[in-house]
């Protein structure tokens, strides 16, 4: 009876002893990215910003001036100033593809021609040359955009090279094949992404006949489909492990096919029993992407951290981190309730996957 | 015999395809990369994007800096318009093989010139346009004023620089002891001085000197030693092997010079259509035809002045601001290095 009193106030007192530090800490935040932030700062006689203003409150209060200072230069990099707007909208279409990807009623046939049409959409206002769209070199590509662009079509493309890598691996009759799926997921799965990144910028071009040259984007953009490529064969290849044999012989005793068996039966099946691990990969290669900075391309990661490199600016990183994580966490967090969604609708048997058309 | 016929009018047709690009590929180009550039109509420059000063894009996204007025400089003088460039970020460890591959006509990339790495890339240095040197910044309130008062000093450092060689070897010369603190991060570096976890911190003078510009009113609490420890001549590099487009990199450069030293600016310089200065109407091409000696416009010069400036406009526009004393990068006769042969 003691002893649990005792237990009993103790624990309390725990909690009690969290609660504070955790206020605590939730109120000094607060104070510094609220109380005393300062929002902007004015400009000196030569037109510059005057930061002398945020360099006072360091340490007491956030300097969110430096984001309404550098915003753009974060969002969207070296895109010319006055076509940012392109920039914009193509970071509006993702999310509105996002979004539209989110709910439950869109899923059906159809979803995949709003797919191709937006990633269309996508490349012509990104590069623009055509219905009187002036012309923007990928090269001058930075940002969210580049972000954004390099994960959609990095795990738009590769997931389906997975599924054809792990079907080969399990290919018994094609030794062929399987020896060219199993060589190159453990190639590949053999070194870093940064070696990968660093081979497609560094030396493809060195072998490349000379005048010929490959957009630097376009070779991450390669390399980054062949790593994910890579992983997503593992996972897939696990979850056509964890069906039983007698689903495909089912299905070819009913007169399927190879290729209308595993459609059919044998890859919804075994897609649905690996959701988690598939959403947690494309989670992983969402903030992968961010490793582009070392090759010079100015990702959403880069374009933050050259955004605090101008001397007048220097040391308002964590400023700057705030709003990147803000933007990293937005797009995992929706990326995890996708999966969610999905989860909770597959444990119904009696709805279908997809809406008939 | 129709077979024959057939096989020999092929053969025609192929000679046909191939006769012209044959004959347009016969004259040899005095220099490949000119003319590169030129059939392109844009300048390929590569730049590092990450450094105050030198190559750091402004809060529109524009390339600001020595090494990107550096870049603008060469396309004004081959193109004519300094807007027909782009820059192209590298990274340390891509920048060497991006201009090797061919990817970028030049390298403006704030790198050191040592005989290593002229003697084993295949590339060469056409230049100095920065005279650069490792520094030490302490606190005022330490009451350090040279160097040798640093024995047994904590020093914060980046890892693997050649800032970091150069102390190395400093202190062993001088028999001082210290202790590294080796921090990648430059905020974190800047952190960890303020907060007092070094005594000293190190690295190129110009950034040292960006450093103390970017503490405000606190400037003055930190002093940058008057010792700089090693020579870092920084410059723009080329491909070993086009000699006609390493004169052209290397006398756009002297045209600077010698625009900052005649007193010809970007302001002024189309007022010195009548002048009677031999110096002035060589420089800007409106007597004999240097532009021509380079395989360039008689205009190249005036473009590189009219639209990027002289030396002196250069460093008033980027270097200033960052508080950084002219010192070496001064004109030869004001007390620093910058000399340029004759224009002639």
């Amino acid at each position: 009876m003691r002893s649990s009193l005792r237990v009993r106030v103790f624990s309390a007192a725990v909690t009690l002893a969290l609660a504070l530090v955790l206020l605590d800490g939730l109120w000094h935040f607060f104070s510094w990215a609220i109380v005393h932030a300062i929002w902007s700062v004015p400009r000196g006689a030569d037109g510059a910003p005057d930061t002398d203003l945020c360099r006072a409150a360091i340490g007491r209060g956030a300097c969110w001036a430096v984001i309404g200072e550098k915003f753009r230069f974060i969002l969207f990099g070296f895109y010319p100033h006055a076509l940012q707007w392109r920039s914009a909208i193509v970071v509006a279409l993702f999310v509105l593809l996002f979004a539209l990807s989110l709910n439950p009623r869109f899923w059906r046939p159809a979803l995949v021609a709003v797919w191709l049409a937006v990633l269309a959409l996508v490349a012509v206002l990104m590069w623009g040359g055509v219905f009187g769209l002036e012309f923007v070199a990928a090269d001058q590509w930075g940002g969210l955009p580049i972000t954004l662009i390099l994960a959609t079509f990095g795990l738009a493309l590769s997931f389906p090279l997975a599924i054809l890598v792990a079907l080969g691996r399990r290919a018994s009759g094609l030794p062929v094949i399987r020896w060219i799926a199993v060589a190159y997921v453990e190639l590949i799965r053999g070194v870093p992404l940064i070696s990968l990144l660093f081979m497609a910028s560094v030396m493809l071009p060195l072998f490349l006949p000379e005048g010929i040259d490959i957009n630097k984007l376009l070779r991450a953009q390669l390399a980054f489909i062949l790593f994910a490529g890579a992983y997503l064969a593992e996972v897939v290849r696990a979850g056509l492990q964890a069906l039983p044999r007698g689903q495909q012989e089912a299905a070819a005793a009913l007169g399927l096919s190879y290729w209308q068996a595993t459609r059919l039966v044998v890859l919804p099946q075994a897609l649905r029993h690996v959701i988690p691990m598939l959403v947690n990969t494309f989670i992983g290669f969402f903030k992968d992407t961010s490793l582009v900075l070392i090759i010079g391309i100015f990702d959403l990661m880069t374009t933050g951290r050259t955004a605090t490199l101008e001397p007048r600016w220097q040391g308002f990183g964590n400023e700057v981190y705030l709003l990147l994580a803000a933007i990293y966490f937005a797009f995992c967090f929706a990326m995890a309730r996708i999966s969610r969604l999905l989860e909770r609708r597959l444990n119904e048997p009696h709805l279908p996957i997809v809406e008939p058309a | 015999m129709p077979r024959f016929a057939r096989s020999l009018s092929g053969l025609a047709a192929l000679l046909a395809l191939l006769l012209p690009s044959l004959a347009r590929a016969a004259p040899p180009a005095a220099s490949p990369t000119l003319a590169a550039v030129l059939a392109r109509g844009v300048l390929n420059c590569g730049v590092a994007g990450n450094a105050a000063g030198f190559s750091l894009p402004d809060s529109a996204g524009v390339m600001r800096g020595i090494d990107a007025d550096g870049c603008r400089a060469i396309a004004a003088a081959v193109l004519g318009d300094q807007k027909k460039l782009k820059f192209v970020p590298t990274t340390t460890e891509n920048r060497f093989t991006a201009l090797q591959s061919g990817e970028i006509d030049v390298l403006v990339r704030e790198t050191t010139w040592t005989l290593g790495r002229e003697a084993s890339l295949g590339l060469e240095f056409g230049v100095i346009n920065f005279y650069d040197g490792t520094g030490f910044m302490v606190k005022k309130s330490s009451g350090v004023t040279s160097a040798r008062d640093l024995d047994g000093a904590t020093i914060c450092v980046e890892p693997g620089t050649s800032t970091e060689l150069a102390i190395a070897d400093y202190f062993r010369v001088n028999a001082m002891k210290y202790t590294p603190v080796e921090i990648q991060d430059l905020q974190e570096i800047h952190n960890a001085f303020l907060s007092g976890r070094c005594d000293a911190y190190s690295t190129d003078s110009s950034a040292l000197a960006g450093f103390r510009f970017t503490q405000g009113a606190h400037a003055e609490d930190f002093v940058l030693l008057p010792e700089l420890i090693s020579k870092e001549p920084l410059g723009p590099m080329v491909r070993k092997g086009d000699d006609k487009w390493f004169d052209i990199i290397r006398w756009v450069s002297f045209a600077e010079i010698t625009a900052e030293e005649l007193g010809v600016s970007s302001r002024n310089v189309e007022s010195f259509h009548d002048t009677t200065n031999p110096d002035i109407r060589r420089l800007l091409g409106l007597e004999g035809d240097l532009g021509k000696a380079l395989g360039l416009d008689d205009q190249w010069a005036f473009n590189v002045i009219r639209q990027v400036g002289n030396t002196g406009e250069i460093w008033q526009r980027n270097m200033a601001p960052l508080g950084l004393p002219r010192g070496l990068n001064n004109l030869w006769n004001r007390g620093g290095l910058l000399f340029a042969p004759p224009l002639r």
